[in-house]
């Protein structure tokens, strides 16, 4: 499938939206705080929203070309959108809710019905009307239907934002298989960083209505923060080895092995894993007779000072971690750019973000 | 016996009539009204209300002036059409149905209103049309404003008297509708006892139209709400 162009700039409310990026088959999140202009991108992708100038193209299929004078309507587009609210049709039960691209829409693809109903786990739904689903029930049934629609494209816009943490947590496991084995371009747009770091391959940063920056969800919410505002480091690696007695597993990362507390990580796949920046310790040299289970070689490759604290960055082979150690320590032990250091991880304090797709 | 029936049967005839024309317009002006923002919205809004608070009277004696044989669309519509009001029961149901016009209007209206637009928008990202999605989402959605609209338009067709009596008069078999009918036996002395059985069947008929329309109302809830709980 094509990956989709975007290269457009207009307005929003009070401020201009300026937004240049691709997003390849997979998931790419488009990550901002809230009010950032994401969600008008999106739009402006979909057709509900005017861009002034620019083009979004996906291959030879041209949506919008301001200079052309092209601008596709929505339905044209081959564009899936799962909104934030779900907008399921409240008088059609499940079953017709999830076909009604099919008899209203007239879109078929080569995805089966039964398929993507044991994908979302729908099985024992379809005869339910939407005012009788939970929150997360309906949100699967809104993704589910915007799949049967068979787009080119699937725009996902906060579709978690409006459910407490336990249905975010039911519904993740599905979204992850949906982002492990989609064929096409999926924008996922959100403003938690938990969320974008389980299922984008890709990052887009939005501030302000423009994009800051572009890269790998290493790259991008290495950057950015948790939410008791401590930078997440991200590693990406393969689970080369399990220790089924302690119930620990290697994983083969850019920096080195690292061995985290899990019990179902299978042998052979590949996992992103996520280090709050206050879990991570520094020491001058390797330590023995030590509880902590990771011990790597990192050069530190910069020092910044946020009152009380400092936020070490550590280049650890092609990777990079963020250390939260308080200002003393870091003035104590005398850390500056180029310093070689020991970066101290407890197993514990890994944590396993999500699989990734095999072929990376 | 059968005298009182025709009268029944008439009135039915005509209020039938008045809902089969005004319908769709009332609910063009609905969907108008609902939808669009346009110069002299407020002006149509006016217009359309009219009929419920002028007097009765004014608006046969305006119908009359319209559509009576010498009136000027009472004219074009004879020679297109070869339709007549005058003095007819067709005349007798326009009355009705232009009195029962807002009535229509203002529960469709609601209904439309009520619909979540971005349910249709979520119909257009599905590849339905505008005018599928209409259909399959917000029409269904509006139902049970429409089946409102018409049960009280129904009603107040079946007894609209005013208007009516202004632009056709009262002629027995033709134009004399149950309330036409029940007024002009009380005119006459010895008229009591039969206006007391006319006034009895449209009691009654007032009754079972209201819960005809409960029943309708319930079975659609439960329609709606089948395979819950």
């Amino acid at each position: 499938m094509d990956a989709l162009e975007v290269d457009i700039s207009g307005s929003a409310g009070n401020f201009a939206i300026i937004a240049q990026f691709r997003a390849e088959p997979g998931v790419t999140g488009l990550f901002g705080r809230s009010g950032a202009g994401k969600s008008t991108i999106l739009k402006m992708i979909a057709g509900a929203v005017r861009p002034e100038k620019g083009r979004i193209a996906a291959g030879e299929r041209v949506f919008f070309d301001a200079r052309a004078g092209i601008n596709l309507p929505p339905r044209a587009r081959g564009i899936g959108f799962v909104f934030q609210d779900g907008r399921l049709f409240p008088h059609l039960s499940v079953r017709s809710n999830l076909t009604y691209a099919r008899w209203a829409g007239r879109r078929s693809g080569s995805r089966t019905f039964d398929e993507t109903v044991a994908l979302l786990g729908l099985e024992t739904h379809l005869d339910r009307y939407p005012e009788t689903l939970s929150g997360g029930e309906r949100q699967r049934v809104a993704i589910g239907r915007a799949l049967l629609a068979a787009p080119d494209i699937l725009l996902m816009d906060e579709p978690l934002s409006s459910l407490d943490e336990e249905r975010r947590r039911e519904i993740l496991p599905y979204l992850e298989r949906i982002a492990n084995q989609t064929r096409i371009p999926v924008l996922y747009v959100s403003h938690d960083t938990d969320e974008v770091a389980r299922l984008a391959d890709r990052v887009v940063a939005v501030e302000q209505g423009r994009v800051r920056a572009v890269g790998s969800a290493a790259e991008i919410l290495g950057r950015s923060l948790d939410e008791a505002g401590g930078p997440v480091s991200l590693l990406d690696g393969l689970v080369t080895g399990l220790d089924e007695h302690y119930g620990t597993a290697f994983v083969q990362t850019a920096g080195g092995p690292v061995e985290l507390s899990s019990q179902d990580l299978p042998v052979g796949s590949r996992v992103r894993l996520r280090i709050r920046a206050s879990e991570i310790a520094i020491a001058m040299a390797p330590l023995d007779g030590l509880s902590i289970r990771n011990q790597l070689a990192c050069v530190v490759t910069g020092v910044e000072r946020r009152g009380a604290f400092s936020h070490v960055t550590l280049a650890v082979g092609e990777a990079r971690l963020v250390a939260r150690i308080t200002g003393k320590s870091a003035d104590i032990l005398g850390l500056s750019a180029g310093k070689p250091v020991i970066a101290l991880i407890k197993a514990v304090s890994v944590e396993r973000s999500r699989l990734l797709r095999p072929d990376g | 016996m059968s005298a009182e029936l025709d009268i029944l049967l008439l009135s039915a005839k005509v209020a039938f009539a008045a809902m089969g024309f005004s319908l769709v317009p009332a609910f063009a002006v609905a969907l108008l009204l609902a939808r669009k923002d346009f110069r002299g919205k407020a002006l149509l809004q006016a217009l359309v209300t009219l009929p419920l608070v002028l007097p009765p009277v004014v608006t046969g004696y305006g119908l009359l002036l319209l559509f009576g044989s010498q009136g000027p669309l009472g004219r074009l519509l004879e020679n297109l059409l070869g339709l007549s009001f005058a003095f007819r029961w067709s005349g007798a149901a326009l009355a009705a149905g232009v009195m029962a016009f807002p009535l229509l209007v203002r529960p469709i209206r609601l209904s439309l209103e009520a619909v979540d637009h971005g349910l249709e928008e979520a119909a257009g990202t599905l590849g339905a049309s505008r005018l599928v999605a209409f259909v399959t989402v917000t029409l269904p959605l509006a139902l049970p404003g429409l089946i409102a609209g018409v049960v009280l338009g129904f009603a107040k067709a079946l007894g609209e008297f005013g208007a009516t009596i202004t632009f056709v008069s009262n002629i027995p078999g033709e134009t004399q509708t149950l309330s036409l009918a029940i007024y002009a036996l009380l005119q006459s002395p010895e008229g009591d006892a039969a206006a007391l059985k006319l006034i009895t069947s449209s009691v009654l008929l007032a009754l079972a139209a209201v819960l005809l329309s409960e029943w309708v109302a319930r079975r659609l809830q439960r329609k709606e709400n089948h395979g819950r709980a």
